[in-house]
């Protein structure tokens, strides 16, 4: 019976405890992971082995059919990402419950926000329909920018007014596109407009509101101005939160909407147009990663960087044959994995640099090495999946966007690969550069707690080990997609 | 089977799991660090030979598992790869003695050895390396291992060494990516086979062949400081005396050098370079930094920035080897690896002596050390003759064979880029010989160190004289059965008879 629960208990279990959190004291908030983790993970653990064992299936919530009820579905793609989520969100979370010790103010309101933010994540991979995706991600945007609100430093503040208003904007393109979807063809789910969708004006409108108002909750160059000071002005397990899975949830949508409206509909023009977007994030952010001189601001600028890449999967899965495009998609599915892993444990260990060394400014590392090395470590695994280098998930990812450049004969791609890579590389061996420097403003620093460091240890190891062992993953993200192997 | 899987995992997990072990000891746990890393590079040396042995009577070692569709992590042990392994994993042990003596009561030992032995892990896994994906993977690992020993001292000079050496490394790694993910999509997971995977393709796809194999010959060439991709090795001298030794003078250096060998020989096979018309600009390309590193040697008055711009030179003298198209220059080219590995890491190890003995850096101070540090003197001189290529040393066997194998490859020309450039080394190093023995000492050394009771500390010297005694026996036993001769004659008769 477990088997049936699992799937709605994924989003059904965060939104109780959420509200359960809102019930208690503050003290008791953080205690309620306890509860919540173990019960998720086991979830997420039920999910996987059904999707392994029993194929890709669609769920019914209370059996209602489709125009009345909701439906579920839970295919590879959604599957991996509800491990994702589960991953880094229970690590973000360890690491929350001792670094908010510091901060019983916004303590007491990150909680309930977490739950809910969990919720719209969950809810967003799992909707079958456009509409529900729309609510996901209504969830989610509140929920994050409420996260970024929790500093409550004038900054903060208004980074998270900055937030709000890109998040509404977008949100509401984005449902402008849904309404004239459902007023042409008259249903909101992925198979019915798989069905109906035809090229025509409407659709293309439609399709433009869409993609603009993802576009602008990815924060995809040149709609990114939000990103910086929101990523990097929150608390370090909100930044990780952010950065390594809010902005994958509308990227996620564009990218299953690309796919359900198939060829004839997404014009290869648009598909060349969010490449070069693309291209532009990861020249623009790479470069205005290597000029911070904040540290937290340089990994938000890096994660501007790397969601170019993951636009690349348009043009490299529009108008190119088979083989280009089952690449495109496993290279683009690593790359956002490895992001997901690398960046949460990126912006975790620099936290943790931030709390050694009592400053946030990277002149300030001077000879931290000698000090804190276990968490220059963590920094220096998320950095080389960052950078692209072997053996990482961010490698694996480049090698199949690269294969998959050449193969489709787009050999412009490759430049922004190799570009993109180097930049990376520059900016992450600036905080390097500093930390083996041996200079006079050393000799004193503060030891985070354990768990600190060792979450992010974790997270870092875990970007590395995937692009390893990314076979088994891509089989499994591939059950139910379009590029499926049975 | 699954044996000897194990066994060639063991290889590389010993450096590994010594550089886990490493990094999570506490700073002050000198002796078990100590006591720790010589026992992995000792047990290493054991499994080595043990395979050794195998591949000689034509065990199979392998150990493979996919990563993603198409694409393979290969280990796989051939005469090629262990020839590096060989050489890395012996002069690992030594360079590690050697480093604990000369960085004792130094800062930052825990980062320095669990770097180093990932250094080695990576050197051995691209010997081992069974496909060109798995070759990338630790080439790759290379660079970022060795960026924190360039950096070690954390001084401004040495920063901007070891981004100007990230510079080079990085994008020459690059380069490398792009033609193995292009021949990846050629012809499929490129694995390592003697005589090439690519002969058999379409006529009209060798432009294409050519293009690749220059950028990845580029990328190669970067670690292997080709002419003009060398300058980061001689700015790279910044760091410690074991870190130019090992890593400087064999691990990275010989890591380009080593892809060169397998680029040429097992993916491309040497019989189709040759018929693309790829040897003869390597050659150039060679010689060219044969004489080019050679003539700046000779303005050099730091000791270690002449020998790297000798390096330079001499690991050009494998490239050379490798590009003359017959077995005897292989033959030559493959042997040196070896002799050059040898002698390069005694004369840095004697750099190193008189460094931190007598605090001398420059050619000019020296005056008179061969009185007061004879035995550092006599490894000095025995390198110093091998690199000249004075029999019965080691350097002159390569040398021998470069030469006929040149008249074999009728490239003539060649012959004459062998004798100036031995001529050039004569000039570069008999002045200090000179200097050592025949000059006597007027001033005080500039900070001389009692070290032990023998010239220097016995953790110095014992290292720099078993080199020196290897690069001594490798080249009066030349003929004798696994010799270095030996065992690059085995190579070559696997490599031609295909």
């Amino acid at each position: 019976m477990i088997g049936l629960w699992s799937v709605p208990l994924l989003f059904a279990l965060p939104l109780a405890l959420g509200i359960l959190s809102l019930l208690v004291t503050p003290a008791w908030r953080p205690r309620l992971i306890f509860v919540g983790l173990p019960l998720l993970v086991a979830a997420s653990a039920d999910v996987l082995a059904q999707l392994v064992l029993e194929g890709p299936r669609i769920y019914r919530l209370g059996d209602w059919e489709a125009p009345l009820g909701i439906n579920l579905v839970a295919d590879g793609l959604a599957v991996g990402m509800i491990l994702m989520t589960t991953l880094v969100a229970s690590l973000c979370a360890l690491y929350a419950r001792v670094y908010l010790r510091d901060y019983p103010a916004s303590s007491s309101f990150f909680w309930p926000l977490l739950w809910l933010l969990w919720a719209g994540m969950n809810g967003i991979w799992l909707a079958e329909d456009i509409f529900n995706l729309y609510v996901g991600l209504e969830v989610m945007g509140l929920a994050a920018v409420g996260m970024v609100a929790l500093r409550a430093t004038p900054q903060a503040l208004a980074a998270a007014m900055r937030y709000l208003l890109a998040a509404l904007l977008g949100s509401l393109a984005y449902l402008l596109g849904v309404a004239l979807l459902y007023a042409t063809y008259g249903t909101l789910s992925m198979a019915g407009l798989q069905e109906a969708a035809s090229p025509n004006p409407t659709t293309h409108v439609a399709l433009a509101l869409i993609i603009l108002g993802l576009l602008l909750k990815t924060a995809l160059f040149p709609l990114h101005a939000w990103l910086p000071p929101a990523h990097g002005g929150a608390l370090t397990p909100v930044s990780a939160l952010l950065s390594a899975l809010v902005i994958k949830g509308s990227f996620y949508i564009l990218m299953r909407i690309w796919l359900v409206l198939g060829p004839e509909v997404t014009p290869v023009f648009t598909a060349q147009l969010l490449g070069v977007l693309g291209a532009g994030a990861v020249f623009y952010g790479g470069w205005m990663a290597w000029r911070q001189h904040q540290l937290k601001q340089l990994v938000a600028y890096s994660t501007v960087a790397q969601i170019g890449y993951l636009f690349l999967f348009f043009p490299l899965v529009t108008g190119t044959g088979p083989e280009a495009a089952r690449l495109a998609w496993d290279g683009t599915l690593m790359m956002l994995l490895a992001h997901a892993l690398a960046k949460a444990a990126l912006f975790l260990s620099a936290g943790n640099l931030i709390l050694a060394v009592g400053s946030s400014q990277i002149s300030h590392l001077v000879g931290i090495s000698r000090f804190r090395p276990m968490s220059l470590f963590s920094f220096g695994l998320a950095g080389v999946s960052l950078m692209g280098l072997p053996p990482s998930g961010g490698f694996t990812g480049k090698w199949l966007l690269l294969h998959s450049a050449i193969l489709s004969g787009q050999w412009w791609w490759l430049i922004v690969l190799f570009l993109g890579g180097l930049l990376s590389a520059a900016y992450i061996f600036k905080v390097f550069r500093m930390s083996f420097r041996e200079g006079p403003q050393i000799d004193r620093s503060i030891t985070p707690p354990l768990t600190l460091d060792v979450t992010a240890l974790i997270l870092a190891s875990a970007a590395i080990l995937i692009g390893l062992t990314a076979h088994l993953p891509l089989f499994w993200l591939r059950l139910g997609s379009p590029f499926g192997a049975g | 089977m699954a044996w000897n899987a194990l066994i060639l995992f063991g290889v590389l997990a010993t450096s590994l799991v010594a550089s886990a072990v490493i990094f999570l000891l506490a700073e002050s746990r000198h002796t078990t660090r100590s006591v720790f890393n010589l026992a992995a590079a000792v047990l290493k040396l054991l499994l080595v030979g043990w395979i050794i042995r195998g591949v000689y009577q034509n065990a199979e070692y392998e150990l493979r598992f996919t990563i993603i569709d198409g694409v393979d992590f290969i280990l796989h042990a051939d005469a090629l790869g262990m020839m590096f392994v060989g050489l890395s994993s012996l002069l690992w042990l030594f360079t590690t003695i050697y480093a604990i003596g000369y960085l004792e009561k130094a800062p930052n030992r825990s980062r320095f050895f669990g770097f180093f032995s990932l250094c080695v892990a990576s050197t051995v896994g691209i010997a081992l390396a069974g496909n060109l994906f798995t070759f990338l993977l630790f080439y790759e690992l290379l660079t970022l291992s060795t960026y924190p020993l360039v950096v070690h001292r954390g001084t401004r000079e040495s920063l901007r060494a070891g981004q100007i050496y990230l510079y080079y490394t990085l994008g020459g790694g690059a380069l490398l990516l792009f033609g193995v993910v292009a021949l990846h999509v050629l012809v499929g997971d490129t694995e390592f086979v003697p005589g090439g995977v690519l002969s058999g393709l379409d006529p009209a796809l060798h432009p294409l062949l050519i293009g690749i194999f220059l950028m990845m010959v580029i990328g190669l060439g970067v670690k292997a400081a080709l002419f003009p991709l060398h300058a980061w090795l001689p700015m790279a001298m910044v760091a410690p005396a074991p870190v130019s030794a090992l890593l400087h003078a064999v691990a990275v250096v010989k890591a380009g050098a080593f892809g060169i060998a397998r680029l040429v020989y097992d993916v491309y096979g040497i019989e189709f370079a040759f018929s693309l018309g790829l040897l003869g600009p390597l050659a150039v390309a060679a010689s060219i930094t044969i004489i080019y590193g050679s003539v700046r040697a000779l303005a050099q008055d730091d000791l270690k920035k002449r020998l790297a711009f000798s390096t330079i030179s001499q690991v050009s003298y494998i490239i050379l080897g490798i590009s003359l198209f017959g077995p005897v220059g292989t033959l030559g080219g493959l042997v040196h690896l070896l002799h050059q590995g040898l002698m390069k890491i005694t004369l840095f190890f004697c750099a190193g002596n008189y460094a931190e003995t007598l605090g001398v850096h420059k050619i000019s101070e020296l005056d008179g050390a061969g009185q007061r540090m004879p035995a550092t003197s006599v490894a000095f001189t025995l390198g110093a003759f091998g690199m000249i290529g004075i029999p019965p040393m080691a350097g002159f066997i390569s040398k021998w064979y470069l030469g006929i194998g040149a008249l074999e490859a009728e490239m003539h020309w060649v012959l004459g880029v062998l004798i100036l450039s031995s001529l050039l080394n004569a000039a570069y190093f008999l002045p200090i010989l000179y200097r050592i023995w025949f000059r006597r000492r007027e001033r005080l050394w500039c900070e001389e160190k009692v070290l032990g009771r023998f010239e220097t500390s016995g953790w110095l010297l014992v290292p720099t004289l078993a080199t020196a005694a290897f690069a001594l026996i490798a080249g009066v036993l030349a003929g004798m059965p696994f010799s270095p001769l030996y065992w690059a004659d085995l190579i070559v008769s696997r490599e031609y008879l295909q």
